[in-house]
């Protein structure tokens, strides 16, 4: 498979407040949810397993070599785990449950409350 | 950063794009759909000699609804610690569906379950209780080393350790030398001479990565790709959290049969989602009693336990009695579930739940929410199958709710899960409005007709799993997959394959890549034209129904088709696979308008309420109606409720053929 890359780099810095920020684009606003997995760049080598395993094909190969994979499409999310699952490198990717489908629990001995 | 929207960065498409690049396959038979059903049908197939090919839109690997894991092997009434024949239980499940129920599908499932999860065993799959984890433990047969779910009398379903039998399945069909295009989407069946309602001689797909196109020449060809979802709903936004199944089930197999003249039943039958919408939970992670969570206890904010009552309204004492018949009952079908949901299976059948009353209760007092699923207090037997077992097998829960849940702190020993909506739902929710509809998100529904061979009414046209009408489940799909691969094959030795038609080729190409051309100021993204369409379906054919709502569903769906669907445009392989998905989805949402047009009765079973036809279940309408689309319009029919005689009689002798076609290999 051909892989490509045609990033616009930002090249101008602006002056926010007291510090600086990058230059700002003209962006569409993002689809919810954003971020169905998180990915751990530190552990994750880039194999792309999850892109190959993934049922509703969310995402793409990272155009830099060994990085993680691209969500492109991360509303189509099933949220079923294969990705985690079949993925060699414990810890590089984990479920990221949308804020609305976080779910709590009770311990029973202290009655404390605790979510995902 | 790894979203495609940081920084504004615009990528490249990663893959060479070969738009209307033809590739020529030719096999014996061409298995389109490579979920659960999908496999087992081109494993049998290939047992039997056959050359075999599989078209997945996705990856074989894990694809379908059970790729990511199953829990449940259901109505294995063939297992040796049955209390239950395949015959009285196929009996039950119809009659419990007031008929409409597959006789069919539902016998093969009931009789050859067992026997199909042996092979899996033969596979890989792991099976039995062979570390003896669950010794002692009351849904154990020690004879056989299998455990049990829901009546531990009975023992017609059977737990397992399925979250890796999907890769064990790709890896057989990978060692018998079957074929797999995977990210590879069926568009259309082909027949011979290009005639409609001609036998089949292949299909044609579309790569979604690539945008390259499939032509498979076939003697025999296998529709395995599951039911629509999507119909009603559907949320642009979430689109992935809309549907309980794979929301890439698109019903492209009922579209593409129903293109060609096969006949469709049943497709008037919807219901109420339970499961899958944007507003629902992860699948069996909130608090609940039922499938995986089967028999949880379940306790009110101070701790008050919810008790449990059988089919006669008798109070359970204790978790194991939740899981034996009733009195005067032989055995018992599933249970659990919501306090309230309706249920129109029959009371001789009905399994244990908690209380029917719990809201009134509540609202008087007596309990107060939130409520939570107690393993804490379950049985250490019941807490580990539960929280371990099942909920770590199951497809969609391993991950996302045992492994995510566990790194975010929950202790099964010490923690309970707080239930949403337990009063009035599934134990998930319960839908916001009745409009809030699914065709087959679960339990049984229309599809594709089919005989004692599993063909449809279209010469060498086979169907397995979801897609054949009234029949569900994994080990359905697996059963079925599996019988249906060995009759496809069988077909293939006998028929020798028809010829293509370029012309059909031609026409089917230009149809797929015609959103390609579309861009412009006057185009729309397929998930507009997907909402539009549930939009139509949720005002016009949901609760209730009449005639006037039914023909203004038809009139817009066909201005829809006029109108909008020639303008929704794509940009690239995927969307181009979307948007051929929901133009799908149109013509199922059409199957269904004239489906529900030609039934003039109400039905519980159907969960159909014409007010124009409110008589319910009438005798006289007690039958399947049938489609199929004709020269001239669709043509309506109807067969009755028993039509495939006897079960037994017409099981056996097609299926000792069948293992002895598969002894081969």
């Amino acid at each position: 498979m051909e892989k490509t890359a045609t990033s616009t780099t930002p090249t101008e810095k602006s002056d926010v407040g007291n510090g600086t920020a990058d230059a700002v684009y003209a962006t569409p606003n993002a689809t919810t949810p954003g971020q169905p997995v998180v990915f751990d760049e530190a552990i994750c080598t880039g194999c792309d397993i999850c892109v190959y395993v993934c049922l509703e094909d969310v995402f793409i190969p990272n155009p830099v070599k060994g990085k993680p994979p691209l969500i492109l499409f991360p509303e189509e999310c099933w949220y079923c785990g294969p990705c985690v699952e079949d993925c060699p490198h414990e810890g590089a990717i984990r479920i990221n449950h949308p804020l609305q489908q976080r779910v709590r629990w009770k311990r029973k001995s202290s009655g404390e409350h605790f979510r995902v | 950063m790894t979203m495609f929207h940081d920084k504004g960065r615009i990528h490249n498409w990663p893959y060479t794009v070969r738009y209307g690049n033809e590739q020529r396959v030719e096999t014996d038979v061409l298995v389109l759909g490579g979920g659960i059903a999908g496999v087992w049908a081109a494993i049998a197939a290939a047992r039997c000699g056959a050359r075999v090919v599989i078209m997945e839109k996705a990856a074989t690997v894990r694809s379908g609804a059970g790729g990511a894991g199953v829990d449940h092997w259901q109505w294995a009434a063939d297992n040796p610690a049955s209390g239950v024949s395949p015959e009285d239980l196929t009996e039950a499940l119809i009659e419990n569906q007031g008929g409409y129920r597959n006789g069919i599908s539902t016998y093969i499932q009931c009789a050859s379950a067992y026997e199909t999860l042996v092979e899996m065993e033969r596979m890989g799959g792991k099976v039995r209780d062979t570390d003896g984890e669950f010794r002692g433990a009351e849904f154990r047969d020690d004879a056989s080393k299998l455990l049990f779910a829901y009546d531990y009398t009975n023992r017609f379903v059977i737990r397992v350790w399925g979250a890796d039998y999907k890769p064990l399945l790709r890896k057989a069909c990978k060692r018998l030398g079957v074929r797999i295009l995977d990210r590879t989407a069926a568009t259309g069946l082909l027949t011979s001479g290009g005639q409609h309602g001609g036998r089949v001689v292949g299909a044609t797909g579309v790569n979604c990565r690539t945008g390259a196109f499939v032509v498979v020449k076939a003697a025999a060809v296998i529709l395995a790709t599951s039911r629509p979802q999507r119909i009603w709903t559907f949320s642009s936004e979430l689109r992935g959290l809309s549907t309980f199944r794979p929301p890439s089930d698109a019903g492209n197999g009922y579209a593409m049969a129903w293109r060609i003249g096969a006949k469709l039943t049943m497709m008037e039958k919807s219901m109420r989602s339970a499961f899958g919408s944007a507003y629902s939970f992860p699948a069996y992670g909130s608090g609940n009693a039922i499938n995986t969570w089967y028999p949880c206890n379940i306790i009110d904010a101070n701790g008050k336990a919810v008790p449990w009552v059988d089919c006669n309204g008798r109070l359970l004492e204790s978790v194991s009695e939740r899981c034996r018949p009733a009195e005067g009952q032989k055995f018992f079908i599933m249970g659990g579930g919501s306090s309230s949901l309706p249920h129109p299976g029959l009371k001789q059948y009905l399994g244990p739940k908690p209380i029917p009353d719990l809201e009134q209760r509540m609202l008087r007092g007596e309990f107060s929410p939130p409520f939570y699923a107690d393993l804490t207090s379950m049985p250490d037997s019941e807490r580990r199958v539960i929280w371990g077992l099942m909920v770590g097998n199951e497809g969609k829960t391993r991950i996302p709710v045992m492994k995510t849940y566990m790194q975010s702190g929950f202790d099964p020993d010490k923690d309970m899960l707080q239930t949403y909506d337990f009063l009035r739902g599934s134990g998930m929710r319960e839908p916001v409005v009745p409009q809030e509809r699914t065709f087959g998100e679960s339990g049984v529904c229309g599809g594709l007709l089919v005989d004692w061979d599993l063909m449809s009414n279209v010469p060498g046209l086979f169907g397995a799993g979801d897609l054949v009408f009234g029949g569900q489940d994994h080990s359905h799909a697996a059963a079925t997959g599996r019988y249906a691969g060995a009759r496809a094959a069988l077909f293939a030795r006998r028929q020798a394959a028809g010829e293509l038609c370029a012309e059909q080729i031609a026409r089917e190409k230009q149809r797929v890549y015609a959103p390609l051309a579309k861009q412009g100021a006057r185009s729309l993204d397929w998930k507009e034209l997907n909402a539009g369409i549930a939009r139509v379906m949720q005002n016009y054919c949901s609760e209730p129904k009449n005639d006037e709502l039914l023909r203004l569903a038809q009139d817009w769906l066909m201005d829809i088709e006029e109108n909008e669907a020639p303008l929704a445009a794509a940009d690239n392989p995927h969307k181009l696979m979307r948007t051929l998905d929901v133009l799908d989805i149109l013509t199922c949402a059409k199957i269904i308008t004239e489906a529900c047009l030609a039934r003039h009765a109400s039905s519980t079973h159907l969960h159909f309420n014409r007010i124009d036809f409110p008589s319910l279940d009438p005798p006289e309408w007690h039958k399947w109606i049938t489609l199929r689309k004709g020269s001239r319009g669709t043509e309506i029919d109807d067969m009755p409720i028993a039509f495939w005689g006897g079960l037994e009689r017409n099981y056996r002798p097609r299926h000792r053929e069948n293992l002895e076609a598969m002894g081969k290999k």
